[in-house]
């Protein structure tokens, strides 16, 4: 079971949320132009990352507003939560942590 | 808040039927009495507003002073003035209880939205009121309550949107016998009422446990 912070209303239990998918895909600026392949590829089409994803869940059981989660698919910790209109935090990826560690001459 | 107080008289009030009608008697006779006491009880009929507007704007101000009390800005708030209690359902969404006819607050909360955006409906009939009162009953919603109820992080004047069993309810705690009011809805509520008999069929047997 996930414990996800709600922006609004504080951690709760996974099963008061619902899933939405991949966060940040933008509907496309002009639709009307669009080859049926791109429309598949707005449609269809998500990354599927090992490490950190931002998604879209929604308080469903509880303040019923959508929000966003930036969680690591990997060991399923959620590193960061976010209102629609805040930017994706900026988090360190596991590979930037050793390439630090690599620069500052540790980690051999 | 106290029992509502409407009064039915002739007509069409007179007719409607509550959505746990069928079960007052199986509610009454499951009553526990004593140290390890709860009771169920429904109260049909409250008066329930639903409220969107944006939280800054000038139209919440006159919701405001029409109400006679802010609206609670935080996730478990509500605030209180004479029949009316407001409980925090959303960042710009708020549920309006209250004693008072449903008509008449509906249309005085609409006068003061006026044309700005937002809504104001009359939800009465949406949902109803479940009282669950007495020593035991933290215990009892703490079967199939996800939220931490201990006084150190719920209490009285607190109310939030969470689930007991299966069931999406608000979920207020009114004092510290504890008595905890659940809005469930109407579709909902009867199997969220025999879930909540079920649940308090063993308060009734002899404690062989050591209580803490
Ligand atoms: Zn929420």
């Amino acid at each position: 079971m996930l414990l996800i912070s709600c922006p609004w209303c504080g951690p709760r239990d996974e099963t008061e949320y619902h899933y939405g998918g991949q966060a940040h895909v933008p509907y496309p600026e002009t639709p009307a132009d669009l080859t049926d392949e791109q429309w598949a590829e707005y449609v269809f089409y998500r990354d599927n990352p090992k490490g950190h994803f931002a998604e879209r869940w929604m308080h469903s059981l509880g303040c019923r507003r959508w929000f966003n989660v930036l969680r690591d698919t990997v060991s399923y910790d959620v590193l960061a939560v976010y209102r629609l209109d805040e930017p994706r935090p900026e988090l360190p990826t596991l590979r930037d942590l050793h390439q630090t560690a690599e620069a500052a001459g540790g980690n051999r | 808040m106290a029992e509502p107080t409407i009064d039915a008289g002739a007509g069409p009030v007179a007719l409607r039927r509550s959505p746990l009608a069928h079960l007052a008697e199986r509610m009454r006779a499951a009553a526990v009495t004593g140290a390890r006491g709860v009771t169920l009880t429904e109260w049909p009929f409250l008066t329930m507003v639903n409220l969107r507007v944006a939280p800054a704007s000038e139209a919440a101000a006159r919701i405001e002073k029409t109400l006679r009390t802010p609206l609670p800005r935080e996730c478990g708030r509500t605030t209180t003035s004479g029949p009316h209690t407001v409980a925090w359902l959303g960042p710009d969404e708020w549920l309006v209880l209250s004693q008072a006819e449903s008509t008449a607050v509906t249309a005085e909360l609409r006068a003061a939205l006026g044309g700005d955006p937002g809504s104001v409906v009359d939800v009465s009939a949406n949902r109803t009121t479940l009282e669950l009162s007495g020593p035991a009953a933290r215990q009892v919603l703490e079967k199939g309550c996800p939220l931490d109820l201990h006084p150190r992080s719920f209490a009285p004047g607190r109310a939030v949107s969470t689930t007991v069993g299966p069931v999406a309810v608000l979920l207020w705690q009114v004092d510290d016998t504890p008595t905890y009011r659940l809005f469930p809805r109407s579709s909902f509520a009867d199997y969220l009422a025999r879930w909540l008999l079920d649940a308090m069929s063993e308060y009734r047997g002899p404690v062989n446990v050591i209580e803490c």
